[in-house]
């Protein structure tokens, strides 16, 4: 696991408002057992055309994005299903990055248990962002989670919240079975003072 | 001095096994509950670490997502994926020693219908499940919501999840419901008054005479659609009609441990001074039938309303979004939906396919037929409610009026199982999700009641279902 997480990419302008699991990754492809391949139901439906032809009008399928790694969502992104195949589709296709003013509670919790970093940024900083990729579609962001600081290309940068026990973890490593295991003492007393048990 | 805490702060409370500085709580898990889609790759996690389920009594598991409603001789053959994907599902429960109710057993049916139906969600607990439809549950006075994979992982392996405390928001329901309008009627009406990001970061608890009015079928479906307003959970204090439910059921307490069960539920109450982070009230004396008109629950309206214009909505956001709905359903702006056809009816889902949901279908459609041209199926939520059903003759009535009479599953709600739409087409259903493609790629979803799906399955397009009555 490295010790540093940061990204240097353009960015996917998706700018529509409460983008629901379902559109992340249609429900046909969770037949799946696994987690490979999952990236082939990214955004299925809008990405592919009736006859399965590439959407050329679909922003992930434009050349110049095939390596950006940082999408820019509307409000409320990944609202549904709880469904972590969204997040391992996401980074299954290369994005490591999404930036919105809000997140759907089940999906943030997804992201970053798979190293999926969702920023939420202030709505002006968000209509920031937008007007820079109108102005210089190439422009590239960099994001840094150690300092939880975003640049722009002009230099300037913003700072975002995140969760300190997530980062903490995306940055050291720490796996949160683990770390949930670390409290057997107080699991086991919890579960003897209870004397629970429902199915037998 | 007493610390004046809400229904959620108790269960909350009552659960942290440990809490850390800077660290999400530990909060056990009373009851797990397991389908075949969210969970194998959580097995396989466990597997890859040498564990065991730590609790598989407190753990339960069924076959509902991927599953067939017609019945199949081989299933290997039908859907080789499904088959694959609950084969898995059969093969962890057997080596972990959980509990399975597999395709077709009598005690088989979609998770959120036949946890509460078999006794197994009772007041107080904390309930989790890889399904963000789990905030049915609480229904029951739990605190029950949908988890991710990797924590369906975490629950197998510790019983416990890491959690960081919700904010509490009261959604106050008041009025006498009018005739025809019903609990799911209210879920619409609520999610179109906060939208579908309204309850983000909350845990809604359901008050007000309406509320203590409905039973716990209704309670069940407006619970169930929390999450449609991003709520992480909706809870509902128990009573005397939770109680009455809950008696006697397989997995409730017997004898003395009821009666030790019934004494702690008491305290299951928000105190009377006990503060919200949030609250709305929504008065149903007035409420219509509703319907939605767009890609999102919370694009709903009255069923006698009028379909937004994009052009007069201030807001770009809202009206580019109002706009591209209209687009992909089809609809003019302004228009009314009560002429709009209807190609497929569901009568069905964890949110409306209980007994009492097809009881309300069964009385629209009794004496009459669906209209030419209409598929309607009937998906019971569980075998135990397609028995009851069929003891009652609501099968005969729904056939005799030309309908399919399904085998239970989550059908045509996630159109995982070959119940699906096709493109264009339009549903009026009683799930919970009208996304694009929803119920299929180009599909368009009404979502309604029962009652408003039955009498439009009757008239071939949106029906008020009042001038049926």
């Amino acid at each position: 696991m490295t010790d540093t997480v940061q990204y240097t990419s353009k960015v996917i302008p998706l700018l529509q408002n409460n983008i629901d699991t379902d559109q992340i990754i249609p429900a046909r492809f969770l037949k799946a057992t696994g987690k490979d391949n999952m990236a082939d139901g990214l955004f299925f439906d809008w990405r592919y055309l009736s006859d399965d032809q590439p959407n050329p009008n679909f922003v992930l399928n434009q050349a110049q994005h095939k390596d950006s790694k940082i999408l820019l969502a509307g409000d409320n992104f990944g609202c549904g299903s709880s469904r972590e195949h969204a997040p391992w589709a996401l980074v299954g296709w290369g994005i490591r990055v999404v930036i919105s003013t809000s997140f759907a509670d089940i999906f943030c919790n997804n992201a970053l248990k798979n190293g999926l970093i969702p920023i939420v940024v202030e709505p002006d900083m968000h209509q920031k962002i937008v007007e820079m990729i109108e102005e210089v579609p190439d422009g590239e962001l960099h994001v840094d989670l150690d300092t939880q600081r975003v640049f722009l290309p002009d230099g300037s940068f913003f700072e975002f919240p995140i969760d300190p026990f997530a980062k903490t973890c995306l940055i050291n490593g720490v796996d949160q079975m683990g770390y949930i295991q670390s409290f057997e003492d107080k699991i086991s007393a919890f579960e003897t003072q209870r004397g629970i048990t429902i199915i037998n | 001095m007493t610390t004046q805490q809400t229904l959620f702060d108790k269960i909350w409370n009552s659960h942290v096994v440990a809490a850390e500085p800077d660290a999400p709580a530990v909060l056990y898990i009373d009851l797990h509950l397991v389908h075949e889609v969210t969970s194998p790759q959580a097995f396989a996690g466990l597997r890859e670490r040498g564990l065991l389920v730590r609790r598989p009594d407190l753990s339960l598991a069924t076959m509902d997502h991927s599953t067939p409603t017609v019945y199949q001789s081989d299933l290997s053959v039908f859907d080789p994926q499904a088959y694959a994907q609950l084969k898995q599902l059969a093969d962890n429960c057997q080596e972990y020693g959980i509990r399975l109710y597999e395709l077709g057993s009598e005690r088989n049916g979609i998770v959120h219908v036949i946890a509460p139906e078999l006794g197994a969600v009772q007041p107080g607990m904390t309930v989790v499940c890889g399904d963000s439809h789990t905030s049915t549950h609480g229904a029951f006075g739990a605190l029950a919501f949908g988890i991710g994979t990797s924590e369906v992982e975490h629950v197998l392996g510790t019983q416990c999840l890491l959690q960081y405390k919700p904010k509490t928001y009261e959604v106050r329901i008041e009025g006498l419901l009018p005739v025809g309008v019903t609990a799911k009627d209210i879920i619409l009406a609520l999610l179109t008054k906060i939208g579908i990001g309204g309850g983000t970061g909350h845990v809604f608890e359901y008050t007000g005479s309406t509320i203590r009015g409905l039973s716990m079928e209704e309670r069940m479906t407006i619970c169930n659609m929390s999450i449609e307003a991003g709520a992480r959970a909706g809870m509902i204090a128990p009573d005397a009609t939770t109680l009455e439910y809950l008696e006697g059921r397989e997995f409730s307490p017997k004898g003395e441990a009821w009666e030790a069960a019934v004494e702690n539920w008491k305290a299951l109450h928000s105190d009377p001074d006990a503060e919200y982070d949030s609250s709305v009230t929504l008065d149903v004396g007035e409420l219509e039938p509703m319907v939605t008109y767009g890609t999102n629950p919370g694009m709903g309206m009255k069923i006698s309303g009028r379909v937004p214009d994009p052009d007069q909505i201030s807001n770009i956001d809202q009206r580019q979004a109002a706009a591209k709905a209209l687009t992909y359903m089809g609809l003019k702006p302004g228009a009314s939906l009560l002429e709009q056809h209807v190609d497929v009816v569901f009568i069905g889902s964890c949110t409306n396919g209980r007994i009492s949901d097809l009881r309300k279908a069964a009385s629209v459609l009794d004496g009459r037929k669906v209209a030419e041209g209409v598929r309607m199926l009937v998906v019971p939520g569980s075998q135990q409610i397609k028995r009851q059903a069929e003891a009652e003759g609501l099968d005969a009535k729904f056939k005799a009026a030309g309908a399919e009479w399904r085998e239970p599953g989550c059908s045509m709600c996630i159109a995982m199982n070959g119940d699906q739409l096709e493109p264009g087409q339009c549903a009026v259903s009683t799930s919970n999700r009208n996304f694009e493609g929803r119920q299929g790629k180009g599909g368009r979803t009404f979502l309604a009641s029962p009652l408003t799906a039955a009498a439009s399955a009757v008239k071939g397009k949106i029906t008020d279902v009042r001038t049926l009555i």
